[in-house]
C-alpha cells in the first residue's frame, strides 16, 4: 500500500472512531450535567467536603468558586513542587526552583501544560502523581464545567441562577473522565506504555554501552493527558517517547483521546439547547478548520520544501519512524487545533509551511475543535460574534439562540477576544526586544521570531507544546509564559461566565421570518470564516515577519 | 464579588482539592499500576529484553551502537546519544544552518561507512527522532548495512539480508505509522546467529 493511501486510511479510521463515539459520549455528557440525582459516591464527597449540592449558585458565585479552586489548585502545586524531595519517591530530585515552579503550576491548572522542565531529569514520581496526574483531572473539569454554565446560560430564562460548580467538577471528574482514563490507560499499558513505580537503574546494552533503564507510572497520566487536552508529558520527548506512545496503534488512539471530548460535546451543545441543529453547524465548522489545516500541514509535511528537508530526502528530523511523517502530521494538527500540546514530532522541526500551519491553528484560539470545554465556549463565543456581524449587515437586532446581543453581553465577547492576543503580542513584543531574552533563542532569524510567537501563542492559548529550541526556563520566560497562560485561561473563564449570567436573565425572544438560522450551512461559513478573520488580522503581521519568512526562504 | 466571598470558596475548593488529591493522585495511579502489573506485566514494566540471561534493555528504546558488527540506529539528539535521560529532538528548523551541514556531514559518513552512493542514503540515516531514542530505522536503511554487517561477521550476506526481511515490520494493521526494522531485535539475532 502506498504511503498516501495509508496515510489517507488512518485519518478515515480515526474519522470512524470519532463519529462512533460521538452521540453515546455526547449524550452521556448532557445526562451527567442535568441529571438531578446524585450517586452514592458523589453524596459521600459532597459530606466529607461539606459542600452542600442542591445550591445553585449565580454566576458571581459560580466564578468565585472556579478561581478559588483554581487558586488554592495553583498553591498546592506550588509548595508540591518546590518541596518534592521531602515526598516519598521522589528519585532524588531537588525541589524545583520559584519561578519554574510558578510556571508549571499554572501552566496544569490552566490546562496548558507547558513545560520549562524535562520530567526525566526535574520530577519523581509523587509529584508527578499527585501533582500533576491530578490537575490533568481538574484542570479539564474545570473546562468542561464552565462550558456546561455557558449552555445554561443560553437555555435558562428569567433567572440569575447556572448551577453549582462543585457539583458540576466532581460530576465531570467521577462520570467522565475518571472511568475513560482508567479504561484507556490499560489500554496504552497494553500496547507496551509503562506503568511502574521503578526507579531507574543502568543496564550494560547489548552493544557494550551503559543507559539508564527508566520507568514510572506513565499510562496513568498518558490516558487523562490527552482526554483532557492537557499535553503534558510524563518525559521531556512528550508522545514522541516510545514509553509514552509504543507504536502507531496508541498513536491513533491518542489522537482519539484527545479529540473525542471536544467533538462529543457538540452533541451535548445540541441535547441540551434542544436543537441538535444548532450542535452539528458548531461541529461543522470546527470540522472546517481543523480539515483544511490537515490537509495544509500533512501537504507540506509531505512535500518537505525547505533546505534540510529536501537535503535530507525527506521531513524526519524531530519524527519517529514508526509513526513516519502522515502520522506525525495528523497528531500535530490535532493536538494544535485542541488545546492539548502534546507532541509525538517536534514541531520546531517542521517545514515552514508545516510549524506555521501549527502556531496557526493555535492563533485561532484553540477552537478547531478546541480544548475539553474551552474549545466549545470559545466556539459559542465566536458564534455571537458572527450573529453581531451578520445584524450589523441587515441593520438588526442580532440574536443567539433567541437571547439578545446587546451593548452588554458584545462587549464581553470582544473583550474575550482581544484576552489572548493581548497576552500573546505583549509577551512576544518584550521577549524580541531585548539582547537577555533573545540569548534563549536556538535558531536565528525568521525562525528565532517562530520560536518567541510559538511560546507565546501557546501559552496564551494553554495548548502547551513549543517550537522546544527556545530555552525557555528562565525568570524571565517562566514568569511571562505563566501570565500569559493565567490570562487566557481565567480572563476568558471570567467574561464565559458574566456572558451566561447576562444570557440566563433573559427572556427569550421568539423566532421570526427576519431570525438568522445558526444551523444552517451559510451560518457554518460565516462562523468559520469570522474565526479565521479575526486571527488573520491579529497576527498575520506577526506571522509574516516569522514561520512566512521561514516558508518562503 | 467580594473577598469574603472568594476566601470562603477557596476555603471549600482546598477540601475538594485535598480529596480529589487522595483519589486521582494516589488511589487512581496505583489501581491502574495494580491491574496493569498483573495483567500485562511485560509491558507495564517497560518490554525489556534479555541476552544470556541479562536485560540489556527495552525493545521499545533505541540503543546507541558502534562498530560493523552492528546494524546501526538512527542520529539521536537525546543528550550524547540515545540517553534515556535527556530524551528530546534537535528542534532545529528547516533552513538552519547547522542542520544542514550535520545532515551533509552524516550523510558522506553512512555512504562511506557502508560502501554505498550518498544518494542511496536514506533520510531517516540523516534526520535524529523527535524523542532521541527511536528504536527503529527504515528497511532501506537497514538494507544498506547488509553487506557491511555480513563482511564484519563473516556472514553470507543472504543470510543476513534474509535477517532483516524477517524483521522488517510493516504498517501496523497494513496502514498505520510506517514500515521499520527494530535495531536491538535485530542486532540480539545477529548475535544469537554467531559469526565473528
Amino acid at each position: 500500500m502506498s504511503a498516501t493511501a495509508a496515510g489517507l486510511l488512518q485519518i478515515v479510521l480515526l474519522l470512524v472512531l470519532l463519529a462512533v463515539a460521538f452521540r453515546p459520549l455526547g449524550d452521556h455528557i448532557a445526562r451527567v450535567f442535568t441529571s438531578t440525582r446524585h450517586l452514592a459516591v458523589e453524596r459521600a464527597f459532597y459530606r466529607i467536603v461539606r459542600v452542600d449540592p442542591e445550591a445553585d449558585q449565580r454566576w458571581s458565585t459560580y466564578l468565585l468558586s472556579v478561581l478559588g479552586f483554581s487558586a488554592v489548585s495553583v498553591l498546592l502545586l506550588y509548595a508540591i513542587l518546590r518541596l518534592q524531595d521531602l515526598l516519598p519517591l521522589s528519585l532524588g530530585f531537588d525541589g524545583m526552583a520559584p519561578d519554574l515552579a510558578f510556571n508549571t503550576a499554572t501552566s496544569f491548572v490552566a490546562n496548558t501544560n507547558w513545560q520549562s522542565y524535562a520530567g526525566e531529569s526535574t520530577l519523581g514520581y509523587t509529584a508527578q502523581m499527585a501533582g500533576l496526574t491530578v490537575q490533568n483531572f481538574l484542570s479539564a473539569a474545570v473546562g468542561l464545567a464552565v462550558a456546561i454554565a455557558l449552555i445554561r446560560g443560553l437555555t435558562r430564562r428569567r433567572t440569575d441562577r447556572l448551577g453549582n460548580f462543585w457539583v458540576d467538577l466532581t460530576r465531570a471528574v467521577v462520570r467522565v473522565l475518571l472511568p475513560i482514563a482508567f479504561l484507556f490507560a490499560l489500554v496504552l499499558v497494553a500496547g507496551g506504555v509503562v506503568q511502574n513505580l521503578s526507579e531507574p537503574h543502568d543496564v550494560t546494552t547489548l552493544g557494550g554501552a551503559v543507559q539508564s533503564l527508566i520507568g514510572g507510572p506513565v499510562a496513568s497520566q498518558e490516558a487523562i493527558k490527552l482526554l483532557g487536552t492537557n499535553g503534558g508529558g510524563f518525559f521531556n520527548a512528550n508522545s514522541a517517547h516510545p514509553f509514552e506512545n509504543a507504536n502507531a496503534l496508541t498513536n491513533l488512539l491518542e489522537i482519539f483521546l484527545l479529540l473525542v471530548i471536544p467533538v462529543a460535546l457538540c452533541r451535548t451543545y445540541g441535547v441540551l439547547v434542544k436543537d441538535k441543529r444548532q450542535g452539528y453547524a458548531v461541529l461543522a465548522a470546527m470540522a472546517v478548520l481543523w480539515g483544511a489545516a490537515l490537509v495544509a500541514v500533512t501537504a507540506a509535511e509531505v512535500n518537505h520544501s525547505g533546505t534540510v528537508p529536501q537535503a535530507a530526502g525527506a521531513s524526519l528530523e524531530g519524527k519517529e519512524v514508526r509513526f513516519d511523517v502522515w502520522a506525525s502530521a495528523l497528531f500535530a494538527n490535532s493536538t494544535t487545533g485542541t488545546s492539548t500540546g502534546a507532541v509525538n514530532s517536534m514541531h520546531a522541526s517542521y517545514t515552514g509551511a508545516g510549524g506555521g500551519m501549527v502556531m496557526l491553528n493555535m492563533m485561532l484560539g484553540e477552537v478547531s475543535p478546541g480544548g475539553v470545554g474551552s474549545g466549545l465556549y470559545g466556539m459559542v463565543v465566536l458564534a455571537i460574534l458572527a450573529v453581531f456581524l451578520a445584524g450589523l449587515m441587515v441593520g438588526r437586532t442580532p440574536e443567539y439562540l433567541g437571547k439578545k446581543i446587546g451593548r452588554y453581553e458584545i462587549s464581553l465577547v470582544a473583550l474575550y477576544i482581544l484576552a489572548m492576543p493581548f497576552a500573546l503580542l505583549i509577551g512576544a513584543a518584550i521577549a524580541s526586544s531585548f539582547d537577555t531574552t533573545r540569548a534563549s533563542l536556538l535558531n536565528e532569524g525568521p525562525q528565532g521570531l517562530s520560536e518567541i510567537l510559538y511560546a507565546f501563542a501557546s501559552g496564551a492559548n494553554n495548548n502547551g507544546s513549543a517550537f522546544a529550541g527556545l530555552s525557555a526556563n528562565t525568570e524571565y520566560y517562566n514568569t511571562a509564559l505563566g501570565l500569559a497562560m493565567l490570562i487566557g485561561r481565567f480572563t476568558t473563564m471570567v467574561l464565559v461566565l458574566a456572558l451566561a449570567g447576562a444570557l440566563a436573565r433573559q427572556r427569550p425572544t421568539p423566532v421570526t421570518a427576519g431570525t438568522l438560522p445558526t444551523h444552517r450551512p451559510l451560518f457554518v461559513g460565516l462562523h468559520s470564516v469570522t474565526v479565521i478573520i479575526v486571527a488573520g488580522l491579529t497576527f498575520f503581521p506577526a506571522l509574516a515577519l516569522g514561520p512566512i519568512a521561514v516558508a518562503l526562504a | 464579588m467580594n473577598l469574603s466571598g472568594l476566601v470562603r470558596q477557596s476555603w471549600a475548593g482546598l477540601r475538594v482539592l485535598l480529596l480529589f488529591t487522595v483519589i486521582l493522585g494516589i488511589a487512581y495511579p496505583l489501581a491502574v499500576t495494580g491491574v496493569s502489573q498483573l495483567a500485562f506485566g511485560d509491558q507495564a514494566d517497560g518490554s525489556l529484553v534479555t541476552h544470556d540471561g541479562e536485560v540489556v534493555g527495552s525493545s521499545l528504546i533505541g540503543q546507541p551502537f558502534d562498530g560493523e558488527q552492528w546494524f546501526h540506529p538512527r542520529p539521536s539528539a537525546a543528550g550524547d546519544g540515545y540517553d534515556t535521560l535527556a530524551s528530546g529532538g534537535s528542534n532545529l528548523g528547516p533552513e538552519s544552518a547547522e542542520l544542514l551541514a550535520t545532515v551533509e556531514e552524516r550523510r558522506a559518513a553512512v555512504a562511506e561507512a557502508n560502501g554505498v552512493d550518498p544518494a542511496d542514503v536514506p533520510p531517516d540515516a540523516v534526520t535524529a527522532s523527535g524523542s532521541g531514542l527511536d528504536p527503529h530505522i527504515s528497511p532501506a536503511y537497514a538494507g544498506i548495512q547488509v553487506d557491511r554487517v555480513a563482511r564484519a561477521r563473516g556472514l553470507d550476506p543472504a543470510d543476513v539480508r534474509a535477517l532483516v526481511d524477517e524483521h522488517t515490520q510493516g504498517r501496523v494493521l497494513g496502514f498505520l505509522g510506517g514500515e521499520r526494522v527494530n535495531v536491538l531485535e535485530l542486532n540480539l539475532a545477529l548475535e544469537e546467529r554467531g559469526g565473528s
